[in-house]
């Protein structure tokens, strides 16, 4: 085994652990925190795999931005700072159950694929990924369109959620 | 090659030769000498970062016309290092409903998230830390830490007080995040890197002569994301006492503020190697790194006191103020500014270098100036909404 | 070896050093908890009520403006990157691209959403 597989099940373990106290953790604001662990978890995941821009998009998405706003969400709607109740009610069976078969099917469909048994081929050094996705992004022949629709379907979002927001008042 | 011309080279090979002597694995050898020389790097800067405590008082006595601490050795010099005994000696008092573990990955959190910066900061042609191909980036990326470990104390300290401040830090750090990292797109634009040492080597001319407006924008966003005055309402002395660390006390409260310090001289390096050429000048860098590194520190410490500067002569704004002034002025002039270095980047390529820099400097002022009218005009009407038409003094008496 | 291996140790050495100093801290320190130390801070007088304040529900919508933005500029660094080999089509369409967020923060300023009363 080399010293990057034994990283990989390490933080593999810890993320896998940090996103179970996320769903069992009995205070809010905990579970939020420990959903910042999985999510730097696969961040140092990215990392592992060469995918540094990646990796630092995970942090700044969603640790800097989702896991805030998360956190501001749980703070604005509880009436107390120390939230205990239970967090699951009881159809928790249900939902581990379609977990479960989510996992057992992904599982099942990925064994027939060749790649996941393959090691892939490492990316060579000073292979310049950022430019590659510069490329992708902007070259007529190659994403133009879903580059721009993102920015529509973030409009939309934005859109979305002044709305919602604004009804309430 | 010698010391002289490499020397972090040179000593990353001598320890390699004495640990694989010792019959170490190469590998974990190599990794031994890494986390040797980031032990070093960090261990220099906390020492710097008590030398800032010095600077910053000595530096805020001047502004305001005092003298500064010079009782405690030459100059006060020995000042901070009695300020850390006592920190050292000081009852760690934690209250009663605090929520201890988070209470305590606060402050390291916090230290952390200043310290990592310095792992993509390029300190010499040769020694140039992680040349990470998101280097740029990476600075978001521990701001974010930055945030998280500013919640974390304002929540788990149970305290009305570090809840408000915390919340009202959070708000700034975000905030300003987008005119940031919109004027962080700048110097990606003229250089097609976002690696730090790619930016610095693309500086034949500084980039603040290509867009001075952009350097003054991540100025603006960096004061901020420090929470320094006047964007420091999270600490608001007359209201909130001390904000999100109010609770904190002996060395916790320590790593706030040696963190806050170190923070604001790192911004500085940033804003250094961002637009001012990082460690070139005038070919000092290729003479040797250790020049290099001087000429890099010198360069940071004059951000830094610009930095301070602001802090010393500025008021505290309001939050509303503080909010309307980055998403309704700051945000749209970055964006507008990106769009337009864009466009003039491509229209003056391959033009003569001072066409280049000229029509540049022009674009950055027609967008400033464009920007300050409209301002200007929208704060006129606002004003004579709220007092009425101005009325015309009449002249009799 | 990977470089971000040097970023990890980083993050460690970074975790360890605040560590220690706080150590120092609490070993050197004395230990003497009580009640009134232990109360939260109010301004000097008996702390009212639990530390709990309610919020401005704008910090929420504070927030989700700035994850759409977040997004949306993280998106735009690619193309910065490769904006000096590429002609004036691809400066066009990032500029449609941030012509498109500013039409979503005009859209939220005119909905009085960037107002804090």
């Amino acid at each position: 085994m080399t010293g990057e597989q034994l990283l990989f099940l390490i933080v593999g373990a810890v993320t896998l652990l940090s996103g179970l106290m996320v769903v069992t953790s009995r205070n809010l604001i905990h579970a939020a925190l420990w959903l910042v662990a999985t999510l730097f978890g696969v961040a140092i995941v990215y990392t592992l795999l060469n995918a540094g821009f990646i990796a630092v998009v995970q942090v700044v998405v969603y640790i800097g931005a989702i896991a805030i706003l998360f956190i501001f969400a749980v703070m604005l709607t509880r009436k107390e700072m120390r939230d205990q109740g239970a967090q699951a009610n009881s159809n928790w069976w249900a939902g581990a159950l379609v977990a479960a078969g989510t996992f057992a099917g992904l599982f099942f469909l990925l064994q027939g694929w060749s790649g996941f048994s393959k090691t892939a081929a490492a990316i060579p050094s000073g292979y310049d990924a950022i430019g590659q996705l510069g490329d992708a992004l902007t070259s007529p022949a190659g994403y133009v369109l879903p580059f721009e629709v993102a920015s529509v379907l973030l409009l939309a979002a934005l859109v979305g959620a002044v709305y919602l927001a604004f009804n309430k008042k | 090659m010698n010391f002289w011309n490499d020397p972090l080279k040179v000593a990353a090979d001598w320890l390699m030769g004495i640990f694989t002597g010792w019959g170490m694995n190469a590998v974990a050898a190599q990794v031994l000498v890494a986390f040797l020389g980031v032990l070093m790097l960090i261990t220099i800067l906390m020492v710097l970062d008590i030398f800032l405590v010095w600077i910053e008082r000595k530096v805020v006595a001047r502004f305001q016309d005092r003298i500064g601490p010079n009782r405690v050795g030459p100059f006060g010099l020995i000042q901070p290092f009695a300020d850390i005994i006592k920190l050292i000696i000081k009852e760690d008092t934690t209250p009663a409903d605090a929520d201890k573990v988070v209470y305590n990955i606060a402050p390291l959190l916090s230290m952390m998230s200043v310290l990592i910066l310095w792992a993509v900061v390029p300190l010499a042609p040769v020694i140039l830390g992680v040349d990470l191909n998101a280097g740029i980036l990476f600075i978001i990326a521990a701001g974010s830490i930055g945030t998280l470990s500013i919640i974390m104390a304002g929540w788990s300290s149970n305290n009305k007080f570090s809840v408000i401040g915390a919340f009202r830090q959070v708000a700034v750090m975000v905030s300003f995040e987008i005119p940031m990292l919109a004027t962080l797109l700048i110097p990606t634009i003229f250089s097609g890197s976002m690696g730090m040492n790619a930016i610095i080597q693309g500086q034949s001319i500084w980039y603040v002569l290509l867009s001075p407006l952009a350097a003054l924008i991540f100025l603006i966003a960096a004061i901020a994301e420090l929470g320094r005055a006047p964007f420091d309402l999270a600490e608001g002395e007359s209201e909130l006492v001390s904000g999100y660390n109010i609770e904190y006390s002996g060395m916790k409260f320590g790593m706030f503020y040696a963190g806050e310090l170190l923070h604001a001289f790192t911004f500085g390096g940033f804003w250094s190697i961002l637009f001012f050429g990082g460690y070139r000048f005038f070919g000092l860098e290729l003479v040797s790194p250790f020049l290099a590194i001087a000429v890099i520190l010198f360069k940071a410490m004059v951000g830094y006191w610009v930095i301070m500067w602001v802090k010393y002569t500025m008021m505290r704004i309001r939050i509303d103020q503080m909010l309307a002034f980055n998403w309704k002025f700051l945000t749209p002039v970055a964006f507008v500014l990106v769009m337009v270095t864009a466009l003039m980047n491509a229209l003056l390529r391959g033009a003569p270098g001072w066409l280049f820099v000229s029509g540049m400097i022009l674009s950055n002022i027609i967008v400033a100036w464009a920007a300050l009218e409209i301002v200007r005009s929208v704060s006129k009407k606002e004003r004579e909404r709220i007092e009425g038409p101005k009325r015309v003094v009449e002249a009799h008496h | 070896m990977n470089e971000w291996l040097y970023v990890g140790l980083f993050f460690i050495v970074g975790l360890i050093i605040p560590a220690g100093a706080i150590t120092a801290g609490w070993l050197f320190g004395p230990k003497k908890p009580n009640p009134v130390k232990q109360s939260t801070y109010e301004c000097g007088i008996e702390p009212v009520g639990e530390g709990w304040v309610q919020f401005k529900a704008q910090y929420y919508i504070f927030a989700l403006v700035f994850l759409v933005f977040d997004v949306e500029t993280v998106f735009l660094f690619p193309w910065a990157v490769r904006l000096g080999g590429l002609g004036l089509f691809a400066v066009l369409e990032g500029i449609v691209f941030i012509l498109i967020l500013i039409a979503g923060l005009v859209y939220t300023w005119r909905k009085g959403m960037l107002e804090w009363a």
